[in-house]
Order: C-alpha cells, then structure tokens, then sequence
C-alpha cells in the first residue's frame, strides 16, 4: 500500500549502502569541479587567443624597463620582470614583518595596559582601540601618509643631532659602512644569541635543584651587547657611517626612510595593534581569577605571578587569533598601491601587469605568493602553538 | 581592493563566453547607450564639468560615437579609469571603447589585443617643475624626485631618458592625475612628468598655474588616440571614422554652425558623401545615413573640439602645433572619405 512505496529501493541495492553511496557522491562532485576547472581553463585559453593576448611566461625574462623606488635588491630598469617579482616581494615581507613586531609589542603593552587598576590610563587604551579597529585602514594610511607629507620640505629639513634629517621627502639617517673585522662583531653577536638559550636552560635546571635563582636576563642583555662591543674594541671599531649631506634635489649620502614606508608600517602596526591589545587582555581574562590568589597566596610576587602563572595560560587563548592578525596585517600591507609603495601588488601585480598585460598569469603568481607567506606564517604559529599548549597527563 | 577588481576583470574574461566578435555595435544598440572608458579626472580631456557633466576632447569622442550611433550624443556612459585600470576594463569588455589620452605602441596594439583607430592628439612626454628651483632644462635634473603616473609610457620613457643621460631619480608613484597634483603640490617631488598635454591640463589645476613652468625637452612620441577591442573589425571601422569624419569635415569646411546648411545646398560631392546626401556610407558602416552630419552637428569638427576643451582659450590654452591639419603645417591628416 501507500506505506509500501515509501519504502524506497530494496535492500541490497548498491544506492542504499551509506559506504558506496558515499563514495559515489563524492567522486562525482570530483568529477564536476574537474569539469567546471577544465571548462573554465580551455574557455579562458579560447577568448584569450580569440582576443588576440598573448599568454606564458616568458614575460617574465623580459627587461621590466621602469624603476622601482625601493629595493633591498639591486635593481635597475634593464631587470627583468622576474626580478621586479622578488623586489615586491621583499618590500612586501619588510613591512609585513617589521610591522609584525612592532604590532605585537604595542599590542601586548596596550591588552595589559587595558586591565591597569588606573581608570584614565584604561580609559585611554579602551579609546584607542575603539578608534583604530573602526577606522577603516585605508583612510588610516591616507591619513598618515598626508601627515608625512605635511612635514618641512628638503631645503628646510629638520637636523636632529646634526646628523640625520626629517622632511617630507623621508627621514635621512647616516648609513653604516663596515669595515675590516665587522665579521667577528657579527660572530661575537651570534655567540651571544647561541649562548643565551643555554644558560636559560642552565638556570632553570640550577634552580629546580637547588632552588637558586640566576639573573638570565641581564646575563643575557650583558652578553648580547657586551660581546659585540668587546669584539669591536678588539677590532678597532671597524664601522664607520656615511652621512647624508645636502646636494642639489635631495640628500645625498646616508640612507632614508621614505614616507610612503613610514605610512604604511605605522599605519598598519597601529591598526593591527589595537585588535592584538583586546587578544591579549581577553586571554589574561581568560585566566581564571583563582590562579592568580593562589599564587598571591603562596607568595609569588605580582610581577611573577604574570610571568610564570598568568602569561603561560593566557598564551594558550592568545595565540590563534593572534595568528589570523598576523596573516591580515600580511594581505592588508597589500594596501600599499594607495600611496605608492613598491609592494608586491603594485610594481609586480600592478606595473608590471599593465605593462606586459599578463593578467592572469600575473594575478596568479602574486594569489599564490599571499597564499604561500599565510600558509608559513600559519604553520609557524601552529608550531609555537603545540609547544605551550597544555600538556595533559 | 585592487586586486579584487583585477581578479574580477580576470574572471569576466574568462567567462566572456564569445570574446570580442560579437557584434559590439548590435549590443550598443540593444543597451542604447556606448559604454565609454575616460581618465578619472584631467581637464580638458576628460573631466566632470560644473554641471557634473562629463566634458573634455576625449569625452567629445565618445559623444562622437553615440551621435554617430543613436543620432543622440548624451547617449554614452562613461566609466572612470587610472591609467593602470584601462587596458583590463577595455578587455574584459566592460567598456565598449576606452578615449583617454592613451598612446598608440607596438605591445598595446599587438600584444594586449587591441586595436588603435587614429591618432586624436599627437603628443610627447614633457617635465615639469617649480620655477622656484631655478631649472631650466631636463638635463639638470640629476637626483631629483620625480613624480610620475603608474601604468603609463612614461613610466619606460622616464627610466630610459635618466638612463641615458647618466643620471639618477626617484620615482614617487602615484595613481590618478589628482593624487599626482596633490603629491606634487606637496613638494614631495621636485619634477612632474606625463604627456606635454597632460602637464597643461595639470598645471591649469594646480592652485597657481604661474608658479610652475614646463621645460623645453620633450623626451618621446606619444601619439595619442581612441582604441577598441581587436577583433570586432565593424565596431572598429565605426570608430576609425568617427574620428575621421571629424577631422575631414574640418578640412572641408564644414562646422556645427554650417552642417545643416552645406547638407543641401553644397556642389562639392565629397561634403555631400560625409553628411549624407550622395552615396551610402552610413549604411554600409550598420549606422543611419545622417551619421556624420549628426557628429558634427551635435559635437562639432575636430577643429571645434580642439578650440573648445584645449585650445588657446582655455585654461590649457595649447596651441594646435602638430595638431593643425596638414595643409596647415600639421600632421594631421584623415584618409579620404569616398
Ligand atoms: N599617454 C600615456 C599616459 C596617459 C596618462 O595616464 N596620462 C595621465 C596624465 S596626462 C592621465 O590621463 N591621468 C588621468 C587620470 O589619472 O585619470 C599612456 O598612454 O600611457
């Protein structure tokens, strides 16, 4: 009867088992976004082709033919396109990662500086944060990109120690020149930056001994500014400073921090600092109240307390969503194009592209970049991530 | 933000399912209306006026077109675009013809698949700097900063001419002709550079046009003109001879004021051909047999155009120089109409 054809197909039919109706399903969305790629792939060939663009990548062994204004690499016109690619790309990791860290310390200030028992002093992080999260960041970086430019123009540039210079046109610091024996300066450096580590570890085991607490960290600012200075003495200060001078146009000489830099880096730390400040007071939050009177109650001192009870738990909370800020401030230093700052996206997926017109391999090149530093930077976090999670036993 | 509209343009030239070789001319008529790529903003060749109004020698091409098509020169909408943004909104067909000051280069008109229609102003790359500085010549420019406009010719010209000439620059990048002003006035460089044209237009804006002067080199060709997509040879002939037909009729005589008269009552068969009195050109370019009368009538001959938006009257004040007709010591010159 009606109760009957509800029933549905008869047992034993190969639809009814979950197992292959599972596998038969999936195969067969495979099998469509297969197509739907394929389909999208020879279409796009046919129109290219059919407008008459042409398509590869030999573009990229081509001379570029314009000049790019920042670059950690030598470059001149005569590179090719290829080369403008790593240009951008380094331009691009040089605020991103500079603006990581200075995003971070900020942020890490400001989330605790949000819990001080002083009501202005928390008032005042609580409106800073309200400001630069609801401010969209492109006005931001207008905003202090028309602040540099507003500074004095080159010919009434402000010394400050005689040395360096503040206009409009960036800020013209002496540039170091090494030497002879600047190498041992660097080893004397990275012996220090080695030997830290495991005289942390020294003293932590030195402690749970003996219950003896050692200075690590003024051992280790000691070492990380004593021996390179040593080895300078040593050495003879084999490091002398190119200072910029006043010549025709600009400075010359020396080294600069261009505005658009600067506007960009500032703007993006800032920006970025103010969601890391509430990550960071809403993991302190996160650890329950009880930790802390419990340690208070077996005499550890407040800043202690913070250190060793309060910070390693509230890190568990922090670090995820710290992870997603970092890779946002990656993708919005993208942002750059707006005030002109050779980035990734505007030399090579900007210039470049309008000049050779190879959009989509060009377009793809540069997704595939962003997806690769998000997916580094992701991994590495995840990697801090699992060594202070909770260790559950 | 950028990005996302080149990936939409990347999409939609992906998905254009017929590419260019529709009829471009089928589809105008059926929207009513020509989608026309312009600056974002450049006196004189394309600029919203104070009516809100798009007005300039680029943007009478584009009414041109839509005289020329609908007997109706407001029939166009324009679409704003930098420099950079051009090339991708003219291929993924989102406007159906781009007029804005663009120069005419091997790579444009081979390698991205477009196709040039003429030449509407023949221009070259000029500088221009405060006379403040006291500079008289490009060749004492070493060291200098230099503000120039991304995705443009003059971005290669520039880098070749310091090259050269054994000097040195920075370059400070800007977008748009307005931010370029802004940055400039600013004095965050020493040197503006684009299309001689371009700097008139510029300086016409700055806030005293008096303080700044443009040096005597000009360091390139850029000839400067309408383009349409490759490939829709209808579409492009409709544009050829827009701009043809305005250019011819100022060699004959013919302006917005006498069109109506010389349609009836000229002997000369070639000004009977343009305005449709004798022969069947219109139809045989898909348009009405008024098509060029209409352009005339309603936009003026090139000359008309010329004196209107840059002409020694306006604040651009640009002489015709090589702009002038050939027969009066120009280059300009239009294939016969017959
Ligand atoms: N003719 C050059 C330059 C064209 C260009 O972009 N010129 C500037 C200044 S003359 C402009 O039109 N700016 C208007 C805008 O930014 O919208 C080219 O085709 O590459």
């Amino acid at each position: 009867m009606a109760t009957q054809s509800i029933d549905g197909p008869k047992r034993g039919s190969l639809l009814s088992d979950q197992r292959t109706r599972a596998i038969v399903f999936q195969a067969l969305a495979f099998f469509l976004v297969a197509v739907f790629f394929i389909y999208i792939g020879t279409n796009t060939a046919r129109n290219l082709e059919a407008l008459g663009i042409s398509t590869g990548f030999g573009f990229l062994d081509s001379p570029a033919g314009y000049d790019v204004a920042m670059s950690l690499i030598p470059y001149t016109a005569t590179d090719t396109h290829g080369r403008v690619f790593f240009v951008g790309l380094l331009n691009t990791l040089s605020v991103a990662v500079t603006g990581i860290i200075a995003a971070t310390i900020l942020g890490v200030i400001l989330g605790v500086l949000r819990l001080s028992k002083n009501w202005l002093v928390s008032k005042l992080v609580y409106w800073y944060v309200e400001v630069v999260r609801n401010v969209p960041l492109l006005l931001q970086i207008l905003f202090w990109y028309g602040v540099l430019l507003g500074l004095p123009r080159v010919r009434d540039a402000i010394p400050v120690f005689e040395t360096m210079f503040l206009s409009n046109r960036g800020f013209y610091l002496p540039r170091p020149v090494p030497g002879d024996g600047i190498g041992l300066i660097i080893i004397a450096f990275f012996v220090a930056v080695i030997a830290i580590p495991i005289i942390a570890r020294a003293a932590r085991k030195r402690q749970e001994q003996t219950g003896q607490i050692f200075p690590v960290f003024w051992t280790s600012a000691a070492l990380i500014i004593g021996l390179p200075a040593l080895a300078a003495i040593v050495t003879g200060f084999p490091l002398t400073f190119d200072y910029p001078e006043k010549g025709g146009f600009n400075f010359k000489g020396g080294m600069v921090l261009r505005p658009e830099f600067v506007a960009l880096w500032f703007s993006l730390s800032i920006y970025t600092a103010g969601f890391i400040a509430e990550i960071v007071r809403a993991g302190i939050q996160a650890v329950s109240h009880g930790q802390t009177e419990a340690a208070f109650s077996l005499g550890l001192k407040p800043n202690w307390t913070m250190r060793m009870i309060v910070l390693p738990q509230a890190l568990r909370v922090i670090v995820p969503p710290l992870t997603s800020q970092y890779l946002n401030l990656t993708k919005n230093s993208s942002l750059a194009i707006a005030i002109g700052y050779p980035d990734l996206v505007s030399t090579f997926g900007g210039t470049s592209l309008n000049q050779t017109g190879q959009a989509i391999e060009i377009i793809m090149m540069t997704m595939l970049v962003y997806l690769t530093i998000s997916l580094l930077i992701s991994m590495l976090m995840n990697y801090y991530n699992k060594r202070i999670a909770l260790v559950e036993r | 933000m950028k990005l996302g509209k080149f990936l939409f343009a990347a999409a939609a030239v992906t998905a254009l399912s017929t590419g260019a070789s529709a009829g471009t001319l089928d589809d105008v008529k059926a929207k009513g209306f020509v989608q026309c790529g312009v600056t974002t903003g450049l006196a004189g060749f394309g600029a919203p006026n104070d009516q809100g109004e798009w007005a300039g020698f680029d943007v009478d091409f584009c009414r041109a077109m839509a005289a020329a098509i609908f007997g109706d020169a407001a029939q166009v909408k324009y679409t704003p675009t930098t420099s950079k943004e051009r090339f991708t909104a003219l291929q993924s067909g989102e406007i159906d013809v781009l007029a804005r000051n663009t120069t005419w280069t091997f790579s444009r008109d081979v390698n991205l698949g477009f196709e040039f229609v003429g030449v509407n102003y023949y221009d070259g790359q000029g500088f221009m700097v405060r006379k403040s500085l006291g500079v008289t010549s490009a060749k004492e420019l070493d060291g200098a900063s230099v503000c120039i406009q991304t995705g443009t010719t003059t971005e290669l010209n520039l880098a070749d001419y310091f090259r050269t000439n054994g000097m040195s620059y920075e370059s400070v990048v800007i977008e748009t002709s307005a931010e370029g002003r802004g940055v400039y006035e600013e004095e965050r460089c020493d040197v503006y550079t684009t299309d001689a044209s371009g700097l008139a237009a510029q300086r016409s804006t700055m806030a005293d046009p008096s303080e700044h002067i443009i040096l005597p080199e000009i360091i390139s060709k850029e000839p400067l003109g309408p383009l349409v997509r490759h490939g829709d040879n209808q579409w492009g002939d409709i544009a050829r001879w827009t701009l043809g037909a305005m250019i011819v009729a100022e060699e004959l005589g013919v302006t917005s004021a006498n069109a109506e008269e010389m349609a009836s009552t000229s002997k000369n068969p070639e000004i009977l051909r343009l305005l449709g009195g004798e022969g069947d050109m219109g139809a045989q370019l898909g348009l009405p047999a008024d098509w060029a009368k209409n352009i005339i009538m309603q936009v003026g001959n090139y000359g008309e155009s010329f004196e209107r938006n840059l002409g020694t009257t306006t604040p651009l004040a640009l002489e015709r120089g090589l702009n002038a007709l050939w027969t009066d010591g120009g280059i300009l010159y239009a294939p016969p109409m017959r």
